[in-house]
C-alpha cells in the first residue's frame, strides 16, 4: 500500500484534532506517516501526543532551526521526505502557517498544489467550496505529489486510539531557509475555550457589543463555544486579533454560528458562511447577514442572549 | 532602494462569480485592483517616503509588478495614481488559466531581472484565496520569507524586520536584502488617489510584456478542476422580532435542530 503523510498540527505541546482529521483524510489514501518536527530533544514527547486516528508511523526529525527559521525551514525538512518517501499525497492544515509551508514545497518537489480542501477522496481528489461557498470544486493534481491542505474541521476525524512506529530521520535544511531570523515568538493567548478553528460551536460579536463581550461570552460558555469577533471588534481593540473570523481573520465551518450585533459585510461572510448553521441577533432589520441566517432574531442582543442563555441552561437542566 | 509591489486584478468581491470550463469567468464580471494589495502599495510608498522618497530624481523606486490580461492596466494604473514610480505588466494568451506555480514562475523572472531589494505581496487575492504566491516567490527567488507583517521597518543600509501575526502567534522576524514580505491589512490605511496622483499615472509608463520578453516558458496549471457545480444559494430562514421572548425562541430553534 502506498503511504500518505500529512504534516501533524500542533497546539504548544500537544497535536491537535486537525492532526487527527489529516489522518482520517489520507488514510482513505494509503497508510499514514504521520511527520512531527520538533526542537532539539522533544521530538519524542511531542511524537507521543500523536495517538489519535489511523497513523500507521509517525517520522520524527529534530531541528532548532523550525523555531529559528519558521516557515522555510519546515518545509526544505518536509521536502526532504517527500523526495525520500514519494508519497501518495502530502496533506497539510489549511491555515497560513501551513498553507506557507505547502508553497514551498510545491515548489521544492516540483508539485502541483491544492488549498482549502474540505474534502478529500481516495484517488486524492481534493472538494473545494470556493467563491464564498456558492460553488463546489472537485479538482486533482496532475504532476508531482499532491499537495492538498485541509481546513480544520471539515473532516470527521476517527480519533480511535493509535500507536504509531516511531521512526527518526534527519533534515538538511539550505541556507536559503535560514536567511529570515525568528527573534522572539510568542504563542497566541489560550482562554479555556475551544480553538476557533476546531469548535463545533462558534459565538461572534461585532460592533453592535459595544465591546462589551461579557453576554457573548456567557452564551459561548453554556455551549462550550469559541468566541469569535468580527473585524470591527478586533480593530477596537475589545478582542483580540486571533479571534478575528473572515477574509484577513480564520475561516470557520462550524454545525453552529452564532453572530451577534455583526452586520454581514462581505469580508466577514467570506469567513463563516460555510458553517452549517448560522443563527443571527441584531437588531437592525436589514442587517445582510440575515439573509444567510437558519433562525434570526431581531433584537437587542443584551436582552436577547441572556434570555437565550437562561432558557438554553433551563433545557439542559 | 529598489522596491517591487506585487499587485493583482480580481473580479470586484461583490460580483457574482462563475466558472467556465474549469477557470473562472473574468470576461463578464468587474475587476478591480485586488483590495490586499492596496496596503503593499501604500506600505511601499511609505517605506520610501521614510527614507527620503521615490520622487522623480529621488532615492528610491517603487515599480509595479502585475501579471494578467491586458485590461489589468487598470488596476496597475490605480497602484500608479496611489504614487508608484512606473509598472511591469506581464499579458500574454498562454497565461490564461495559469496556478499559482505558474503565476509564481513568471513573477519571480520579472523580479530576479529587475534588482530589486524588496518585493511587497498582498495576504491574499481575493478571487484564489489560496496566500501561497508571496511564499513560492521567496522559494523560488532563494530571498528570505517575511510575510504575513502587520508591521515593517526597513534599515536602507540593507535589513528588514517585521512583526508576523498569524493564528500561530506574534514572530519578530528579520533578514537581510533581497527579501520578499506580505503585509496584512492591519499594517496601514491606503490613500486615496489624489487628483494630481491620477493626472500623474496617465504620464508613467506600463511597460507590457509577453512571455518571449520576459524570457520564461508558459507552464501549464498543475492542478486540474475536475467538475464545478453551483450550490443552492443559503435560503433566510426563520426570522422573529424580539418582543420579550426572542432568547427563548432562539434556545427552542436549537433545541430542535439538536444543536443543545
Ligand atoms: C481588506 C478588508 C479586509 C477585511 N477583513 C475582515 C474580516 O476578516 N472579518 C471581518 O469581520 N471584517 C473584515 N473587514 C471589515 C468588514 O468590511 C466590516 O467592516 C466588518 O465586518 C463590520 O463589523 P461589524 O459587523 O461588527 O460592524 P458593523 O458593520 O458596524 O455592524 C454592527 C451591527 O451590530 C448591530 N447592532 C448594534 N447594536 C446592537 C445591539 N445592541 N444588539 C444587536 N445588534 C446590534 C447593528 O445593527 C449592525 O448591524 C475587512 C475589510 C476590508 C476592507
Ligand atoms: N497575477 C498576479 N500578479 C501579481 N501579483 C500577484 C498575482 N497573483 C498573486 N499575486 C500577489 O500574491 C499575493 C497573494 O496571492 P494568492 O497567493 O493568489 O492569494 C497577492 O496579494 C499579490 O500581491
Amino acid at each position: 500500500m502506498s503511504t500518505v503523510l500529512i504534516l501533524a498540527d500542533f497546539s504548544g505541546d500537544h497535536a491537535t484534532k486537525t492532526t487527527a482529521e489529516l489522518a482520517t483524510a489520507a488514510a482513505r489514501i494509503g497508510s499514514v506517516s504521520a511527520v512531527v518536527l520538533a526542537p532539539a530533544g522533544k521530538g519524542a514527547a511531542l511524537a507521543a501526543t500523536v495517538n489519535q486516528g489511523p497513523i500507521s508511523n509517525v517520522i520524527v526529525i529534530e531541528s532548532n532551526d523550525f523555531a529559528s527559521h519558521g516557515v522555510a525551514a519546515v518545509a526544505d525538512a518536509l521536502a526532504g521526505v517527500v523526495k525520500d518517501k514519494s508519497p501518495a499525497a502530502l496533506l497539510i492544515a489549511s491555515h497560513a502557517f501551513g498553507k506557507e509551508v505547502a508553497a514551498r514545497v510545491a515548489v521544492l518537489t516540483e508539485s502541483g498544489i491544492i488549498t482549502d480542501a474540505v474534502d478529500v477522496a481516495a484517488d486524492a481528489t481534493a472538494t473545494q467550496l470556493v467563491f464564498g461557498g456558492s460553488t463546489t470544486v472537485h479538482s486533482q493534481v496532475s504532476q508531482g505529489t499532491p499537495i492538498i491542505t485541509v481546513r480544520p474541521n471539515s473532516i470527521d476525524a476517527d480519533v480511535s486510539a493509535a500507536s504509531p512506529a516511531i521512526e527518526n530521520a534527519t533534515a538538511a535544511i539550505s541556507d536559503i531557509a535560514k536567511k529570515a531570523t525568528i527573534a522572539s515568538s510568542q504563542p497566541p493567548v489560550k482562554g479555556g475555550r475551544p480553538e476557533l478553528t476546531e469548535a463545533n460551536i462558534v459565538v461572534s460579536g461585532g460592533r453592535g457589543t459595544d465591546g462589551n463581550f461579557s453576554a457573548v461570552e456567557a452564551f459561548a460558555d453554556l455551549l462550550g463555544a469559541a468566541v469569535g469577533a468580527s473585524r470591527a471588534a478586533t480593530d477596537a481593540g475589545w478582542y483580540p486579533h486571533s479571534h478575528q473570523v473572515g477574509q484577513t481573520g480564520k475561516t470557520v465551518s462550524p454545525q453552529l454560528y452564532v453572530a451577534c450585533g455583526i452586520s454581514g459585510a462581505i469580508q466577514h461572510r467570506a469567513g463563516m458562511q460555510t458553517s452549517k448553521t448560522i443563527v443571527v441577533v441584531n437588531k437592525d432589520p436589514e442587517a445582510p447577514l440575515f439573509d444567510i441566517a437558519d433562525f434570526g432574531v431581531i433584537g437587542d442582543l443584551f436582552n436577547v442572549l441572556p434570555q437565550a442563555t437562561a432558557a438554553v441552561a433551563a433545557k439542559k437542566g | 532602494m529598489k522596491i517591487a509591489v506585487c499587485v493583482k486584478q480580481v473580479p470586484d468581491s461583490w460580483a457574482e462569480k462563475k466558472m467556465v470550463g474549469g477557470v473562472l469567468d473574468r470576461e463578464n464580471v468587474d475587476a478591480v485592483l485586488n483590495d490586499l494589495d492596496e496596503y503593499a502599495v501604500e506600505e511601499a510608498l511609505r517605506i520610501a517616503e521614510a527614507h527620503g522618497g521615490n520622487e522623480e530624481g529621488g532615492p528610491h523606486t517603487v515599480t509595479v509588478i502585475s501579471m494578467g490580461p491586458e485590461r489589468a492596466t487598470e488596476a496597475v494604473r490605480k497602484a500608479l495614481s496611489m504614487g508608484a514610480n512606473g509598472a511591469i505588466l506581464v499579458s500574454d494568451a498562454a497565461l490564461a488559466g495559469s496556478d499559482a506555480l505558474a503565476t509564481s514562475a513568471v513573477l519571480a523572472k520579472v523580479i530576479s531581472d529587475g534588482g530589486y531589494d524588496i518585493v511587497i505581496c498582498g495576504t491574499e487575492s481575493t478571487d484564489a484565496r489560496m496566500s501561497v504566491v508571496p511564499a513560492m516567490l521567496s522559494a523560488r527567488l532563494g530571498w528570505a520569507q517575511l510575510t504575513f507583517a502587520s508591521k515593517v521597518v526597513v534599515d536602507p543600509a540593507g535589513k528588514v524586520s517585521i512583526t508576523r501575526v498569524t493564528e500561530a502567534g506574534v514572530d519578530e522576524i528579520s533578514a537581510a536584502f533581497p527579501v520578499v514580505v506580505s503585509v496584512v491589512e492591519k499594517i496601514n490605511e491606503p490613500r486615496y488617489p489624489s487628483f494630481k496622483g491620477i493626472m500623474a499615472a496617465k504620464k508613467k509608463t506600463i511597460e507590457q510584456k509577453d512571455l518571449a520578453a520576459v524570457g520564461v516558458a508558459a507552464q501549464s496549471a498543475w492542478s486540474q478542476v475536475k467538475d464545478a457545480t453551483p450550490r443552492p444559494p443559503r435560503e433566510a430562514g426563520l426570522k422573529v422580532n424580539d418582543e420579550g421572548s426572542g432568547g427563548e425562541a432562539l434556545a427552542t430553534f436549537l433545541a430542535e435542530k439538536k444543536l443543545i
